[in-house]
């Protein structure tokens, strides 16, 4: 199961959106983060949905590679859309179930907000399927430079995001190594009342904590055995380089959000 | 209780960019009763099939037959428990699987997942923590105040607990320290010996394997590519060689001694002692 989740996965391969400056693609997602905030009716997500079939196409990853291996969210995803279909009381009935009633609000929210959760996943996830952990900080600390004036500690930053992006994959392999550890001493993390279920993640939880406890102490001690200073001086052997496709891909930005603001505000 | 496997073939991530061929068209059997040692160069698919043992992973074709179960590609299976009670896993630094508060809970852990009492469960803890070779009054104390080694013991005696037929190991003994490691073979080769229990020993050592096992797999690149007893597999060095693998110490020094003096040993001598009795019976050479 775990070996499927994609989440903070990269999958090395030559496309446009994998050749591109890491620093675009930041720009790139966090603006997009924004932007699908301004869309707020059918049409409005449907550019934004056509955009993000767009971008997946120009990463090289298939569709539905993608759908299967981002599935655990998409549970989150299904869940948030029952609670606003159930719990959003604006409008008028829809239907009326005993003491369920469905409001045409409701159905409204329910339907775009899981549609924006998914969009957002989707490209976030297309920044880190296409780009290294090593490239994505690169282009952060590259970003917050100019901070770097008024103390603020890009690079430690940067260093800690890194960290945490690349001990993603391994703890996932971590969690599947001891799960089928406990599976062969006779726990059962699959059927049974959902108490024994809940019972049953504590000799995942524990076993996991402690390991990672221990690699954290690990490996801040084999960097200072190497001699870790922070970014002091530190030139960098891959250099960023902006290229004209960068640049068009903020243009396309710039584009969706004009799209989106039109559908909103005029038409 | 027999284990047979025929045509396992395994692929990881089915179906996905990622997807990777582990293990493809393995079938043997491993017997009751008899030490199994499974070898293989670092990939060679061995731990993905020993995941196959107690029905951890499904093949993805094949079929496994663990005493009257068959585990098959594409059947759902349903209640699995009998299956991995008979069969004991011990995983590669089994320590990494503690997590009770007390040794003794956490040797408790798998009998009483199998719905053995709490006090048949504590009875066995106190037993086989003995038999691991770790003094009782650790059994209070909380697992992780404990050294990497004794915690490796405390591990195995939560899988000896569970008193299953079949006893799989995977390289059980890495990162102990050599006498450590010798217990530690001694104490599974007894168990086998005296209770009956069918070993399957994933494992580097060629050492292990000539030593214990009465019978030898070669993995080579996810396929099965030899088996044979180890007498006979380690007196071609050539051919393991080719694999990856090498030949126990104690064939080498065979080898050295027949090349000095001209003579050939009317059998390869797979340890220490058979070769010293062997010499001192005069063993061909004067």
């Amino acid at each position: 199961m775990m070996e499927k989740m994609i989440f903070g996965r990269y999958i090395p391969a030559d496309s446009i959106a994998h050749r591109m400056d890491p620093r675009a693609k930041l720009i790139f997602v966090f603006a997009f983060i924004a932007i699908i905030f301004i869309a707020d009716d059918v049409w409005g997500y449907l550019i934004a949905a056509v955009f993000t079939y767009a971008s997946i196409k120009l990463s090289g990853l298939s569709l539905r590679f993608l759908i299967s291996g981002l599935k655990p969210v998409m549970i989150l995803i299904a869940f948030t859309f029952l609670l606003q279909l159930f719990f959003a009381r604006e409008g008028n009935i829809v239907l009326e179930l005993g003491f369920i009633k469905i409001y045409e609000e409701g159905i409204r929210q329910a339907f775009f907000i899981s549609m924006r959760f998914t969009l957002l996943v989707f490209m976030t996830s297309l920044l880190t399927l296409t780009t290294t952990p090593i490239s994505i900080t690169d282009g952060l600390e590259s970003l917050l430079n100019p901070l770097k004036k008024i103390k603020f500690p890009a690079h430690e930053l940067a260093l800690m995001m890194s960290i945490a992006l690349r001990f993603i994959p391994t703890l996932m392999d971590e969690t599947d190594k001891i799960m089928k550890a406990q599976m062969a001493r006779g726990s059962d993390m699959s059927s049974g009342p959902l108490k024994d279920r809940v019972k049953a993640i504590v000799p995942l939880m524990i076993p996991l904590f402690v390991n990672a406890f221990k690699r954290a102490e690990d490996l801040a001690t084999a960097m200072e055995v190497r001699g870790y200073r922070g970014g002091e001086g530190r030139t960098k052997y891959r250099l960023l380089v902006w290229q004209a496709r960068d640049t068009l891909a903020l243009l396309s930005l710039i584009i969706l959000a004009g799209a989106l603001t039109a559908f909103r505000f005029w038409i | 209780m027999d284990i047979l496997l025929e045509q396992v073939e395994y692929r990881y991530a089915a179906n996905s960019p990622f997807e990777k061929k582990a293990v493809e068209e393995v079938s043997f059997k491993i017997p009751e009763g008899q030490c199994t040692a499974i070898i293989g160069h670092t990939g060679s698919g061995k731990s993905t099939l020993l995941l196959h043992l107690n029905a951890l992973l499904k093949p993805t074709s094949g079929s496994v037959k663990i005493g009257d179960r068959t585990v098959k590609s594409g059947r759902k299976e349903k209640d699995l428990k009998p299956i991995r009670e008979k069969v004991g896993i011990v995983f590669q630094f089994p320590e990494q699987q503690l997590f009770e508060e007390t040794v003794m809970k956490d040797i408790c852990y798998g009998p009483m997942n199998f719905g053995v009492s709490e006090k048949e469960a504590k009875k066995r803890a106190a037993y086989w923590l003995k038999e691991v070779g770790m003094p009782e009054d650790v059994l209070e104390k909380s697992p992780f105040d404990l050294s990497g080694g004794q915690m490796r013991r405390v591990a195995i005696a939560g899988v000896l607990a569970m008193e299953p037929e079949v006893l799989v190991l995977d390289e059980p003994t890495a990162g102990l320290d050599p006498r450590g490691r010798r217990e530690m073979m001694e104490m599974f080769y007894r168990l086998h010996k005296e209770r009956g229990i069918t070993l399957v020993l994933v494992t580097h050592s060629m050492e292990d394997a000539a030593r214990y096992a009465d019978k030898v797999v070669v993995m080579h690149k996810g396929r099965k590519v030899h088996e044979a007893p180890p007498r006979e597999l380690f007196s071609d060095a050539e051919r393991l060689s080719e694999w990856g693998l090498g030949i126990p110490e104690v064939v080498k020094f065979q080898r050295m001694l027949e090349a000095k003096s001209g003579k050939t040993f009317p059998k390869v001598c797979l340890t220490m002692d058979e070769l010293a009795e062997m010499l001192k019976q005069g063993g061909g050479l004067s």
